[in-house]
């Protein structure tokens, strides 16, 4: 048996208003070089202007995935010719990366999990090439857009970590804003490198690279892909060539692109025209305050602190909007496990449904507090908690005030359930007997004193007072 | 010859209007273009930005390898032939929004590349004073324009001494002022750490005037120096009593001269003379010592840097985003033939230079080495910058060559003489280079190179001495018009 060995290198575009060195707008578009400017184009005599927010974004990464960060800000070239790299060098960082030696903790089937970060670096992002027929087209929208390329080691051993690690690092993405990650947009894509151990061996194997895989269920499958090619040339008795492969997602296979002898030399440098910048601790403290808790210490503190189970917790963080909603609920006082269940049960069931953000929800962490406030204090049941639900976030209506609209507050009174209990026991003595004979006669009692309240009753009360009234006949 | 002080005075007082001195210039241009080849482009329409700075209303020329949009820019290069920039050049802008007004594009060594002037597309460009003999290069045509008389200054590019060098070859001044100082946004980079923006006048003045305009920060330019609150030309007649020059012994000696040609011989005579008579106007100049390794090692660090910058800066030249399109089956066929064919042997070679100097392998022991060997020279130099307010030495060690002369300019001594204007590259110190005299009927000059962020005292001393040595706006009699 062999031991599969994963190392990542994920590239995720920076959020920001204009491009990583030149003014252009940093964002999306369907049409075709619309966000383009000279230094976009590489055109003679442009120069690289560093962009402060890009550089501030990446620094908060770093320090997100625990890395140590540089004394100054320095970029390096990668020279390299190809038609979507219209300058013939990429800007990128070799020499002072953004953050080095750092790691992430992941969590998989319930064990917490340390993926070392070997770095993180900033550079820039290339044009797009659209292959037709006998020609190819260029589109620079993407071109010099800011890019943060985060390297594992060689640290994971199973297809599950490496997917855990891809989703743990949007999800902290996603928190500090950095990036959107938007698979469906390209803006966070891998390259990945797999190697098949001896089992009861310590020594590395040989290591192939797939490249620019751009979604995570392609890495998934280019994983397994490559576990058995691998797996199946050892067995075989023969040796994996070091080399960059492609992953075909038609045929599920992947291909040669280049051996190891092949292999680009990148000729790096110091970019000359952007002078080295001190970074100030005061500038790290400052960003460090900018990084709001992660989704990982989120779990942890969910489950810890609220006794939440994991599998909610992780619905909850899974989005920082959500999880943020969470917490502000709580900070009102609400009890953490109500407030857990409205959400994953109710709350998120109604947004996926109807495609909605929690942006989106009239409902607020104050209204749910009073919603669920109003259901332990026994105003209303819970079934009519989900009616002022709908009703509040459809018709636009505070919970309180929808309940005195639908006038549905609960009946708690004792008399008043009593009397109407007597008045149903007496007009059905057959099937009191039943009851006693050990038929279930029970929940029809209760159906006809909610009948007669229109729902309105306590449930419990009005079980405990049935069971009474019975005892007593 | 008329400075741009004489011309402003004449427009101030209404003796002449701005589009007449365009008209004399356009017209010099064209008589002159056939037989010096100063221009890749003459400009013929008359275009005027009003302005109440020194220079407005008069002719200029710019090197071709600043962006100006909508006029062809080739940097003398057939893979830029027909190359329209899109953009303005921040040295070129900060000239037409002052009041300057062009009158032609010049050629250059190709892609700013040697120091000849006779390797752009264009064909070769002749020096004024003798027209068997270069101009020198990169900046030939905007040298050569000025010494012609056409236009009272230009603007070139200077990454060796690509300013000062054929400034002193014709017999004008060229200066280029610390590293930072003039934005080089626009400018089509050669090697970016030891590129300068410069210009080419007839008097020390003049060059102040026009580095007023040019320069400060440039949010465009992340190496462009902050603003400062003051103008050279104010600095200029400071008194200079006391100051202190050195000039190098190793370069300077004439007994390390014995078998060099009588013009080297001749030239150092008249450094030392010069010298004299600086002496007697009060400046304190002294003899030091450098070392001669350090010297040696100048031109070699020197071409080993510039290769491999070059290198990687004309990566952009492929001919797909722009320029002639190469043919081949596949994309890499594509570009291969493009720039087979944009560019001349002589590039070629420069680059695949650069590109093996940049190798995995080889960069410790040549690109490395190399920024090591010119950070000890800028801190050498540095060293003595604290005792001394500015170096000055002859510009070169002979006159401008011959175009079929390749005689004897190789022995090291020769080379050390010839390639000392690269220490300015090197530390980015301010550095002037002004008419000290004649040999052969051909002009010499001296160079004084200051320290780093001090260009207004270069420019004052290079002032004192200009007054004293009385070769300020020397043109050859013939187009003195």
């Amino acid at each position: 048996m062999y031991k599969v060995v994963i190392g990542l290198e994920v590239h995720c575009e920076v959020k920001t208003n204009s491009k990583n060195f030149s003014s252009a707008k940093n964002a999306y578009s369907e049409y075709p070089n619309e966000y383009v400017d000279t230094t976009d184009l590489g055109l003679p005599g442009i120069l690289p202007v560093a962009n402060r927010e890009a550089f501030r974004k990446s620094l908060m990464m770093s320090l997100a995935l625990h890395c140590k960060t540089p004394d100054i800000v320095m970029f390096d070239r990668k020279n390299y010719y190809y038609p979507d790299l219209p300058k013939g060098y990429q800007i990128t960082q070799e020499t002072k990366p953004v953050g080095k030696d750092g790691y992430v903790m992941i969590n998989v089937d319930g064990v917490d999990k340390k993926v070392l970060i070997n770095n993180i670096h900033l550079e820039e992002d290339t044009a797009s090439l659209d292959h037709f027929g006998d020609y190819s087209l260029i589109d620079y929208n993407r071109a010099g857009v800011p890019l943060l390329e985060t390297v594992t080691e060689p640290c994971m051993y199973s297809v599950k970590e490496a997917l855990a690690f891809l989703e743990t690092l949007k999800g902290i993405f996603l928190y500090t804003d950095v990036s959107e990650a938007r698979v469906d947009r390209g803006q966070i894509r891998c390259d990945v490198n797999v190697s098949l151990m001896d089992e009861n061996s310590t020594e590395l194997g040989t290591k192939v690279e797939m490249k620019n895989i751009n979604s995570f269920n392609n890495v998934k499958l280019a994983i397994e892909t490559e576990i058995e090619r691998q797996t199946e040339i050892l067995n075989n008795g023969g040796k994996v060539l070091q080399e960059t492969r492609r992953f075909s997602e038609e045929d599920l296979k992947t291909y040669p692109m280049r051996s190891k002898v092949d292999a680009i030399d990148y000729k790096y440098y110091i970019e000359p025209n952007i002078p080295p910048i001190k970074i100030e601790d005061s500038w790290i403290e400052e960003i460090k305050k900018d990084i709001p808790m992660l989704p990982f210490e989120r779990v942890e503190k969910y489950m810890n602190v609220y006794g939440l189970s994991r599998y909610d917790s992780d619905i909850i963080v899974k989005d920082k909007k959500v999880s943020d909603y969470f917490e502000e609920t709580i900070s009102l006082g609400t009890n953490p496990k109500s407030s857990a269940n409205w959400l994953t049960s109710i709350i998120l069931g109604y947004l996926n449904k109807n495609e909605l953000s929690i942006d989106d929800l009239y409902l607020t962490p104050q209204m749910l507090h009073e919603l669920i406030k109003m259901i332990d204090d026994g105003e209303i049941s819970s079934k009519q908690s989900k009616e002022v639900f709908i009703k509040c976030i459809e018709e636009k209506i505070n919970p309180k005030d929808v309940v005195k609209s639908l006038g549905i507050t609960q009946i708690t009174d004792d008399k008043t359930i009593r009397d109407i209990v007597v008045r149903v026991l007496d007009s059905h003595p057959d099937l009191i007997e039943d009851h006693r004979k050990g038929k279930n006669t029970f929940d029809f009692f209760v159906g006809q004193v909610m009948k007669e309240t229109r729902g309105k009753a306590n449930p419990s009360i009005t079980a405990s007072i049935i069971k009474d009234e019975i005892d007593k006949r | 010859m008329e400075t741009i002080m004489d011309l402003r005075k004449s427009l101030d007082d209404k003796k002449v209007t701005s589009e007449e001195l365009f008209k004399k210039s356009n017209t010099l241009a064209h008589k002159y273009q056939e037989e010096y080849n100063s221009f890749v482009t003459i400009i013929d329409d008359y275009k005027h930005v009003n302005s109440n700075s020194l220079i407005d209303g008069i002719p200029f020329a710019i090197k071709d390898n600043f962006s100006t949009k909508g006029i062809l820019t080739t940097a003398s290069s057939n893979i830029l032939k027909d190359y329209v920039p899109v953009y303005d050049a921040t040295a070129y802008k900060k000239l037409i929004e002052s009041g300057g007004v062009l009158v032609g594009k010049t050629v250059l060594d190709e892609l700013a590349m040697g120091g000849t002037g006779t390797t752009g597309h264009t064909g070769i460009v002749k020096n004024p004073w003798d027209k068997s003999r270069q101009i020198g290069g990169s900046s030939a045509g905007s040298a050569s324009s000025v010494a012609l008389g056409i236009v009272p200054f230009s603007i070139g590019s200077d990454t060796g001494d690509s300013i000062r060098k054929p400034a002193s070859f014709g017999g004008i001044v060229g200066f280029k002022p610390t590293y930072g100082r003039i934005s080089r946004y626009g400018l089509f980079a050669f090697a970016s750490s030891l590129d300068h923006v410069g210009c080419f006048t007839r008097c020390v003045r003049d060059a102040a005037i026009v580095t007023d305009i040019l320069k400060g920060k440039d949010e465009r330019d992340m190496t462009s120096l902050p603003d400062e609150n003051i103008n050279y030309v104010d600095l200029l007649d400071n008194d200079i009593k006391g100051k202190k020059l050195f000039y190098i012994k190793e370069l300077t000696d004439l007994n390390l001269y014995k078998d060099s040609g009588s013009e080297t011989i001749e030239v150092l005579n008249k450094f030392k003379e010069t010298i004299e008579k600086l002496k007697s106007i009060g400046f304190i100049i002294e003899e030091v010592s450098f070392d001669e390794k350090l010297l040696k090692a100048i031109y070699p660090a020197y071409m080993t840097i510039s290769c491999a910058e070059a290198t990687s800066n004309n990566s952009n030249l492929t001919g797909i985003p722009f320029g002639p399109r190469g043919e081949g089956d596949n994309i890499n066929d594509i570009m291969f033939d493009a720039r087979t064919k944009g560019f001349s042997e002589l590039i070629k070679r420069r680059f695949i230079l650069g590109s093996y100097i940049l190798q995995r392998e080889n960069q410790e022991r040549l690109f490395k080495n190399a920024q090591r060997l010119r950070r000890i020279i800028v801190d050498k130099t540095n060293e003595l910058f604290k005792t001394y307010d500015a170096m000055i030495l002859p510009a070169g060690g002979g006159i401008a060559p011959k175009f079929d002369s390749e005689i004897d300019r190789m022995s090291p001594r020769y080379l050390m003489l010839e390639n000392h204007l690269v220490i300015a590259n090197f530390g980015g110190f301010p550095s002037i280079t002004i008419p000290s005299g004649f040999v052969n009927n051909m002009p010499i000059a001296i160079n004084i190179t200051g320290r780093q962020f001090e260009d207004g005292l270069v420019l004052n001393i290079a002032n004192k001495i200009e007054e004293q040595l009385g070769y300020k706006g020397i043109i050859k009699e013939e187009y003195d018009v």
